[in-house]
């Protein structure tokens, strides 16, 4: 610009920094999210390291008690495995056939209305705070179960298994449930067309063509059943035991972290530690079940 | 004749698949039942169980060892403050980060990177935010387990939930908008906050409701960052009457919140102290289903007054 004093900025060129510095600041909250998943890792490894110094990774493995609290010390990961799995099998029994059952009848079935009203409805099943649940694991569901099961001790796997199940129906069905509707209309007219019934063209149309949305809910459910902290806290015993039997008390990894951290550690001990090498334990655990499930959807991914 | 014959094979037929429908649908509303049936179970049974003990005293008393004295004082002003924390710090950074992901992240690496970490981090047990806050904030910052630490931790846990939504909600809106906005010469980002966030403000508020609802119920993470279980004060108040009038003290204050205080009641043998846990669990459903509540509400009103 002529006239313009050589010394000040022009209006464009500030405008183009203030942009600038915006997009940077953007950028840097973006940046936010690998930060935290870098600090994860870092924390945990590093805590970990400290841990198999002290204890081998070989006792880790195959060691079958884990009483780092008594005086016998063994330091077996197994207990709170079997725990963790089974707690997580009972879940899963309950919400991926009731999820997937929901998510065919709500995408394929259910008039409009009945979607509209039903499906906030059953998210609010995922909204109740987990320590609700945990109260209501132990003080309704299992005196009920007792009636059936006279046997069944106070503390057990399968009621708090069973709650957690009916706590993440909603995240397999709305999941699924988006996968199914996302299935282009062409597909289902073409099936109809051939004769299918609606029950035909839902099976053997809808649901293969969204598989990998579907796979990709399951795997949600999942991580969520293996990673559930305060049900099992409250209705599974808390008392590592290396048992398959869901009728049995027990204690996952979760709720070790959650028994440990009550009693106030001091920083640096062997104790401190061993709730780090579980919480990698339980990372590493999703880790393996987010690949496998990342594979099984390439694997069946179809193109339309 | 074979063609009748045929005609009532086909018959036997379109009967039978008729019929699979309709066991199918039975079945269908029967599984939404088991979760609605449930869902109403845990209300009516916290209901019937806590209601008696809900009274002015139990919202204005400290906890205490006599269970009928017991209230939730320290954990309800200490729900507050943490929530202002988790708040402060969440919504700021979640919209900055959904923005820069949906306007400005060029098809790279890096935003790949940034992508499937977003998702990922959704997948994460919430009780590992308690593990990485216990080394980072508690021991490597030194901030204690205090007000401050449990609100980043909750915010951290629900900055997921906020990007996702904000980058939903500014997809929703048209290029139309956009291309308006700099065809009256706006730049970048004048076209980002005049026009294109107005417009997306409703949908990122339903998704921080939902966001604050979770981490308002949330507990594993904060047992594990050191919340004490027992506190009978409270933290200074934020504002004070003489100069500078503001204080942060707050912020370093040990603390309680309703869910470990329920924990804390629910794990103790005594039936009184149960028939407490009900009272806060009716207190803390309250608030997350009212909170579920408002976010349905304003997803329904958005998705019928805007039409593009």
């Amino acid at each position: 610009m002529i006239g313009a004093k050589p010394t000040r900025l022009s209006p464009k060129l500030l405008r183009n920094l203030r942009e600038r510095a915006i997009e940077f600041v953007l950028f840097l909250a973006a940046l936010s999210s690998v930060a935290t998943t870098i600090a994860i890792v870092a924390i945990l490894v590093y805590e970990s390291i400290l841990f198999f110094q002290k204890v081998s990774i070989w006792e880790f493995i195959t060691d079958t008690q884990w009483t780092p609290l008594f005086d016998d010390k063994h330091y077996g990961i197994w207990p709170l495995v079997s725990g963790t799995l089974v707690t997580t099998v009972v879940a899963l029994l309950v919400a991926i056939p009731l999820g997937t059952i929901i998510a065919i009848y709500l995408s394929e079935f259910a008039p409009p209305i009945v979607r509209e009203v039903i499906k906030p409805i059953l998210e609010l099943l995922a909204g109740i705070p987990t320590v609700v649940y945990g109260y209501f694991a132990l003080l309704f569901v299992t005196p009920l179960l007792q009636v059936i099961l006279p046997e069944l001790p106070g503390f057990n796997m399968l009621s708090a298994g069973l709650v957690i199940g009916i706590m993440i129906i909603p995240y397999v069905s709305s999941l699924s449930e988006d996968a199914m509707r996302a299935v282009p209309a062409h597909l289902r007219e073409g099936s109809y067309a051939t004769g299918a019934t609606r029950l035909q063209t839902a099976l053997r149309v809808v649901v293969p063509a969204s598989i990998s949305g579907i796979s990709a809910a399951y795997i949600l459910g999942i991580s969520r059943a293996v990673g559930e902290t305060m049900i099992v806290a409250i209705a599974a015993g808390g008392q590592p035991n290396l048992t398959w039997n869901p009728m049995e008390p027990a204690a996952t990894m979760t709720a070790y972290i959650v028994a440990v951290s009550l009693g106030d550690l001091p920083h640096g001990s062997l104790e401190y530690e061993t709730i780090f090498a579980v919480g990698l334990t339980l990372v590493l655990m999703t880790l393996v079940f987010n690949i496998i499930g990342h594979f099984l959807t390439k694997r069946y991914r179809e193109i339309y | 004749m074979t063609t009748t014959h045929n005609m009532r094979q086909i018959r036997a037929i379109i009967n039978r698949n008729k019929l699979s429908e309709y066991v199918f649908s039975i079945v269908g509303l029967l599984s939404m039942l088991i979760g609605i049936v449930t869902l109403l179970a845990l209300i009516f049974d916290l209901v019937s169980d806590g209601a008696p003990r809900l009274s002015w005293d139990f919202f204005t008393s400290f906890p205490s060892r006599r269970a009928a004295n017991a209230g939730i004082l320290s954990a309800w002003v200490g729900s507050l403050l943490v929530m202002l924390v988790t708040a402060s710090a969440a919504i700021p950074i979640g919209i900055a980060s959904g923005i820069y992901l949906e306007e400005y992240a060029q098809k790279n690496w890096l935003a790949d990177l940034i992508e499937i970490n977003v998702t990922n981090l959704a997948g994460v047990p919430s009780i590992i935010y308690g593990l990485l806050a216990l080394g980072l904030f508690v021991y490597g910052f030194n901030l204690g387990p205090s007000v401050v630490t449990a609100g980043l931790t909750l915010a951290l846990l629900v900055l997921p939930v906020v990007i996702v939504t904000t980058r939903e909600a500014l997809r929703a809106i048209p290029n139309t908008i956009r291309e308006a906005a700099y065809a009256a010469g706006a730049s970048k980002w004048q076209m980002i906050w005049d026009h294109v966030l107005p417009y997306a403000t409703g949908s990122i508020l339903t998704g921080i409701i939902v966001a604050l609802a979770r981490a308002i119920g949330e507990t594993a993470p904060l047992i594990t960052i050191g919340a004490l279980t027992f506190i009978a004060f409270l933290p200074e108040s934020p504002i004070k009457g003489e100069f500078p009038f503001i204080s942060f003290s707050w912020l370093l204050a040990p603390f309680t919140v309703i869910p470990i205080q329920m924990f804390d009641w629910v794990s103790r043998p005594q039936e009184a102290f149960q028939v407490n846990a009900a009272a806060a669990g009716i207190v803390l459903i309250a608030m997350t289903l009212a909170m579920n509540a408002v976010a349905i509400y304003l997803r329904y009103r958005l998705r019928k007054t805007i039409k593009w």
